[in-house]
């Protein structure tokens, strides 16, 4: 990095060091003029303390593994510019909420990962290799519906910021449940009456309040609470038709 | 079962918001200047339309309330699940029983 990328003023961090017990540990690094989150926490792991533990793969948004949360809201760290974020000159920067904390800025992802499983997410075909592809309408109404509520990076920024998930441990959330309305608007899925059943099983889409704080902070722009509704109203209307 | 409670809510929510209106419109409009027992009486006694129209109100809250209630224990509270059942079944009975008390009491 030459001197020309400081701005030379210090930034304030506020780092979350420990597992369910710990505290926040103040560090102090300079301000640079293009840096994301998750530049600060790597310059501070490399410079000032090699043993702080957080998660990232692609850096580019692609892989999901790099949310946390900051100045209290959950982010994906590589694509969170800190002049969008920073107030008073200072990054508190913490786990993601309503996931195990591991170490530091790591959570535990399993119970995320288990909630898609609860909302009936494996794919089970209709088909098998010996057969043609199934012709999919890219203007159906069905591939429409799953169209807009595909590419999701399992990032869990959503499932961090549903208050539902922090009051209900039985509640799926909202990624788990954007999922089964891919599958359900999916015709080669050949479970979709099952995935229907236990996405409006014990802890599914009934629970949802609908205040939107998933859609409003994931990431791609994904609209989980609108997923939601979708599985809602097909408890009047019956399964989607193309 | 979740899917169903799910539907008996939102039905039963939108029967009473229209009958919730006219209950609130009709006080709203008997009350002014004064309203007494005799009144109120004259009204209903013997009316088999606003019994009916009283019964279907007692018969949708019961159903809608207890399924709401239910969310909300679950929510904030670590009872057991059986015993919010249990509790919010009780609350739809009395609820019935009261409300159609209520009813007869005035007919
Ligand atoms: S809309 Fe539903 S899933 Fe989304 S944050 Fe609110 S309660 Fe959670
Ligand atoms: S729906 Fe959005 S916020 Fe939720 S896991 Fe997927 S990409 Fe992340
Ligand atoms: S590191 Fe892959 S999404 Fe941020």
């Amino acid at each position: 990095m030459s001197p020309t990328d400081t701005a030379n003023e210090l930034l304030k961090v506020r780092i979350w060091r420990g597992r369910e017990q710990g505290r926040l540990v103040d560090y102090e690094i300079e301000t640079r003029k293009n840096q994301t989150v998750l530049d600060v926490v790597t310059e501070i792991q490399h410079r000032l303390e090699p043993t702080l533990a957080y998660r990232f793969a692609c850096r580019v948004g692609v892989c999901g593994s790099c949310a946390m949360t900051v100045n209290g809201r959950p982010r994906w760290a590589c694509r969170t510019h800190i002049k969008n974020v920073v107030t008073d000159n200072t990054l508190t920067i913490e786990p993601l909420r309503n996931l195990p904390k591991l170490k530091d800025l790591v959570c535990d992802m399993a119970p995320f990962i288990e909630t898609w499983q609860k909302a009936g997410a494996p794919f089970s075909g209709t088909a098998t290799r010996h057969d043609k592809p199934a012709a999919v309408k890219p203007d159906s109404a069905m591939r429409l519906a799953a169209d807009a509520a595909l590419q999701c990076i399992n990032c869990a920024v959503c499932y961090s910021a549903c208050d539902v998930v922090n009051w209900n441990p039985d509640y799926i959330g909202p990624a788990g449940l954007n999922r089964a309305w891919t599958l359900i608007n999916d015709v080669r899925h050949s479970k979709r009456e099952l995935t229907f059943e236990l996405a409006f099983g014990t802890g599914g889409c009934g629970s949802c309040h609908s205040h939107g704080n998933c859609t409003r902070h994931c990431p791609v722009e994904l609209r989980p609470s609108e997923s939601i509704a979708g599985l809602k109203r097909a408890a009047f209307s019956g399964l989607p038709e193309e | 079962m979740e899917k169903s409670l799910f539907l008996a809510q939102r039905i039963t929510a939108m029967i009473l918001a229209p009958l919730a209106i006219i209950h609130l419109g009709l006080t709203l409009f008997a009350v002014q200047g004064g309203l007494t027992a005799t009144e109120i009486l004259n009204r209903t006694q013997g009316n088999i339309g606003w019994a009916l129209f009283y019964s279907l109100f007692v018969v949708c809250a019961a159903i809608h309330a207890p399924i709401g209630l239910r969310h909300v224990i679950n929510e904030w509270t670590v009872m057991p699940r059986r015993w919010v059942n249990a509790l919010v079944i009780m609350l739809g009975g009395v609820l019935l029983l009261l409300g159609l008390q209520a009813v007869a009491a005035v007919y």
